[in-house]
């Protein structure tokens, strides 16, 4: 015991030394969380408008007017030419197009259905098709309330029309904010990328300059060793983590719904499978170089593109998504997005704890194999 | 000076030489990870599970249920018997919306006065659920526009009774809206600027620790020479995998170059260099390699992923973020993929960016340089 508590000692003591290390363990996170927060924001506002109006009659003022103040749009052109239109959005100064017709205002006069164009950078996949069905929403809006007005006389209005009266509510983000998805995901984020990097870069770097070879030659045990390794950095990795929920507080007043301590426990349960993948990267690289490509291009990359961080796995090909489910990322992500917008509890997520258990076993088990017979 | 730097970089291509295996990694990883999330990674709102829970029963109710389901953006998610299992869908993340149909709905239809219809949206990722409320408003407008074609058809008169405004709409550059063709851009940046940073701040921190810098330091190799030297084999790497990246993407995405190859191969260049120099810059602010590796990240991929627009639309950030993005290469180096790869547009839509870049290519280069010589000083 006293053996192990050794061990922890000189790898804190380390940690202390290490200037440029201890400011990095305490300075980013606050940072990733701030800079993250503020930029990971997918909603669909304030999008750059250019408006071609070849009537200039006062209903296709109006028009404009309604996309204007429309908190969708940003009107930030008035082109007089198809041209010039098309150079703007060429240049991606403006992302939606609209193109009023000259007998755009005759038509609505007369009862007639006016055309209008719209035109919407597709290049940006993920907003275009949402300010498309804005912009045509808000054209079909302006429309109904413009022929409405006018009532041609002799026309029968007491028709009634079959109708829908859909009454939408949305739960958990009544707002639609992207911000309170994102920044629940970059908590768990961070949680991944400290503990895999600390962990193999820590045992690899004594692999490196040799002081490996005199740990094993001391009379400390190899499940002590190890032990006495991973402490530290799950200490660490507490520290970081109540860094992150403070800062995703005080910056952007969310806290989980959920209990805090189940939080903390689940969290346990995935540093534990991450501290296990460092450890395996630990046992396959040499060098500290490897050790950093391994770690970055085999699980942590590929789980902030494939967990659900960003891209829906209902999107992902059948093999990828079955992929997923090795992830400890995939199940994590679940827990700390419910825990925050949900306030679920331990019914809905004992689910995702099961596997990410099973994995963070299993991934802890083999590397201690590994690592055992590397010692030997 | 020329054979100075032919020396330095002689030595340094034989380091990489003699690693096959981080040779391998630097040219295979990419294309794999290219390829892996070119399929995978998508934005697209699809198959989303939706639960409806129908009271009325009648053959009304059904054929609107039926109506969701054939529109191909839905998948069936169960469908509930109580609210208690309309909310437990949703808890469990089941379902990602919930429809109620009340009783007395085709009653209502049929009276001509307004059918209620209680719909829940989990609201937890915003954007997809506004796409997901647009979906369904979209299709309660076309059961309704069904049920008043079928209604003129009883009764000639009603057919001029609705007059809106026929919006046609057209999408340009990208028509199928596919999420491939605005990713290949970001993922192209996101694999250059991380094997191009981390590759050469390694490689100078590792000549650091193992205590060989010193060696260089009192060789008469000049500092701008050094890191001339250090820098050209991996830009040599960076443009091969930079290749085979672009390649993959025109072969299996069908992403096609349609502006200027020249201007492709200008730019990317541009783009390597920057990140070559940020990456020696690093290496003279780390002493060892965990930290430069450290840094490297957060200088390189975190930003490349959140910051550059490559997925967060930069208008939606505050000002100052925005000023922070600019201070990533990639930032502008998307700007101009996206041209260049998406919209097939001149070079007067992306000189901007390119000459940001170029002023980031040389900053980048003198200062670590600069940084270099002081360390050497």
């Amino acid at each position: 015991m006293s053996r192990i508590g050794s061990v922890i000692k000189k790898e804190l003591i380390q940690l202390r030394r290490d200037k440029k290390m201890r400011a990095m363990l305490f300075i980013a996170p606050v940072m990733q969380v701030l800079v993250l927060g503020y930029a990971a924001n997918m909603d669909v506002s304030d999008v750059p408008l250019a408006v071609f109006d070849q009537d200039m009659s006062p209903q296709s003022r109006g028009l404009t007017a309604a996309f204007q103040n429309s908190a969708a749009f940003r009107l930030v052109a008035a082109p007089v030419s198809q041209r010039q239109l098309s150079s703007e959005l060429d240049a991606g100064s403006a992302e939606v197009g609209v193109v009023i017709p000259p007998s755009f205002g005759r038509d609505l006069d007369a009862g007639k259905t006016p055309k209008i164009q719209v035109l919407v950078d597709g290049a940006r996949s993920n907003t275009a098709a949402v300010s498309l069905s804005y912009a045509v929403s808000i054209a079909t809006d302006y429309g109904r309330k413009a022929s409405a007005s006018p009532l041609p006389a002799g026309m029968e209005t007491g028709i009634a029309v079959p109708s829908l009266d859909a009454r939408t509510r949305v739960w958990y983000n009544p707002e639609l904010k992207s911000r309170l998805f994102m920044v629940p995901g970059i908590f768990a984020l961070l949680a991944m990328v400290f503990t895999i990097i600390l962990t193999s870069l820590a045992i690899v770097k004594e692999k490196e300059i040799g002081t490996l070879e005199q740990l094993m030659v001391s009379p400390l045990r190899r499940g002590e060793l190890i032990v006495g390794k991973l402490v530290p950095f799950l200490l660490v990795s507490t520290i970081i983590l109540v860094l992150a929920i403070v800062a995703v507080w005080f910056f952007f007043g969310i806290l989980p719904r959920g209990s805090l301590l189940l939080l903390a426990a689940l969290s346990l349960a995935f540093v534990v499978s991450t501290l296990g993948i460092g450890l395996f990267v630990s046992t396959i690289a040499r060098t500290q170089q490897q050790a950093m490509m391994f770690s970055i291009f085999f699980f942590m990359f590929p789980m902030m593109v494939l967990s659900g961080f960003v891209f829906p796995i209902a999107n992902m090909p059948v093999v990828i998504q079955a992929v997923t489910y090795l992830m400890p990322l995939r199940y994590y992500l679940v827990i700390v997005r419910d825990l925050f917008l949900k306030g679920s509890g331990m019914e809905v997520l004992w689910l995702q704890l099961l596997p990410l258990l099973a994995i963070g076993a299993g991934v802890l088990g083999i590397s201690v194999l590994r690592f055992h017979k590397q010692l030997d | 000076m020329k054979h100075r730097i032919g020396a330095i970089a002689r030595k340094e291509f034989r380091h990489i030489l003699r690693d096959p295996g981080s040779l391998g990694a630097l040219l295979g990883l990419p294309l794999f990870l290219l390829v892996m999330f070119g399929y995978a990674a998508s934005l697209d709102v699809k198959n989303v599970p939706l639960a409806i829970r129908d009271l009325d029963r009648s053959p009304e109710s059904r054929s609107l249920a039926s109506a969701f389901f054939a529109a191909g953006d839905f998948v069936t998610a169960g469908s509930p018997e109580t609210p208690g299992e309309e909310a437990s869908a949703l808890d469990e993340g089941r379902a990602a919306a919930v429809i109620e149909i009340p009783r007395g709905f085709a009653r209502d239809l049929a009276g001509r006065s307004p059918a209620p219809l209680q719909i829940l949206v989990d609201g937890s990722d915003g954007t997809r659920a506004q796409t997901v409320i647009g979906y369904i408003e979209g299709l309660c407008q076309r059961y309704e526009q069904d049920l008043l074609v079928a209604d003129a058809a009883r009764l000639p008169a009603m057919a001029s009774a609705e007059s809106a405004v026929d919006v046609r709409a057209r999408v340009l550059y990208n028509q199928d809206l596919k999420s491939v063709v605005f990713l290949v851009p970001g993922l192209v940046a996101l694999i250059l600027i991380i094997t191009a940073v981390v590759s050469a701040s390694l490689s100078v921190v590792r000549e650091k620790e193992t205590g060989s810098m010193e060696q260089i330091l009192v060789s008469p190799v000049g500092s701008m020479e050094f890191i001339v030297g250090k820098t050209l084999p991996y830009a040599g790497v960076g443009a091969l995998s930079a290749t085979t990246v672009l390649l993959t993407a025109t072969l299996l995405f069908g992403v096609a170059v349609k502006g200027s190859l020249v201007a492709l191969v200008a730019t990317t260049a541009l783009f390597i260099v920057a990140c070559l120099g940020i990456g020696i810059l690093i290496s003279t602010i780390a002493d060892t390699q965990q930290v430069a590796f450290l840094v490297g990240t957060l200088a390189t991929l975190v930003p490349t992923f959140t910051l550059s627009g490559f997925i967060f639309p930069l208008r939606n950030m505050p000002i100052l973020i925005r000023l922070l993005a600019h201070l990533f290469p990639s930032t502008y180096y998307i700007q101009i993929l996206e041209s260049i790869l998406v919209k097939g547009t001149g070079f007067a839509t992306y000189w901007q960016p390119c000459l940001s870049l170029i002023i980031y290519a040389l900053a980048a280069l003198l200062a670590s340089a600069a940084r270099f010589a002081r360390s050497r000083g």
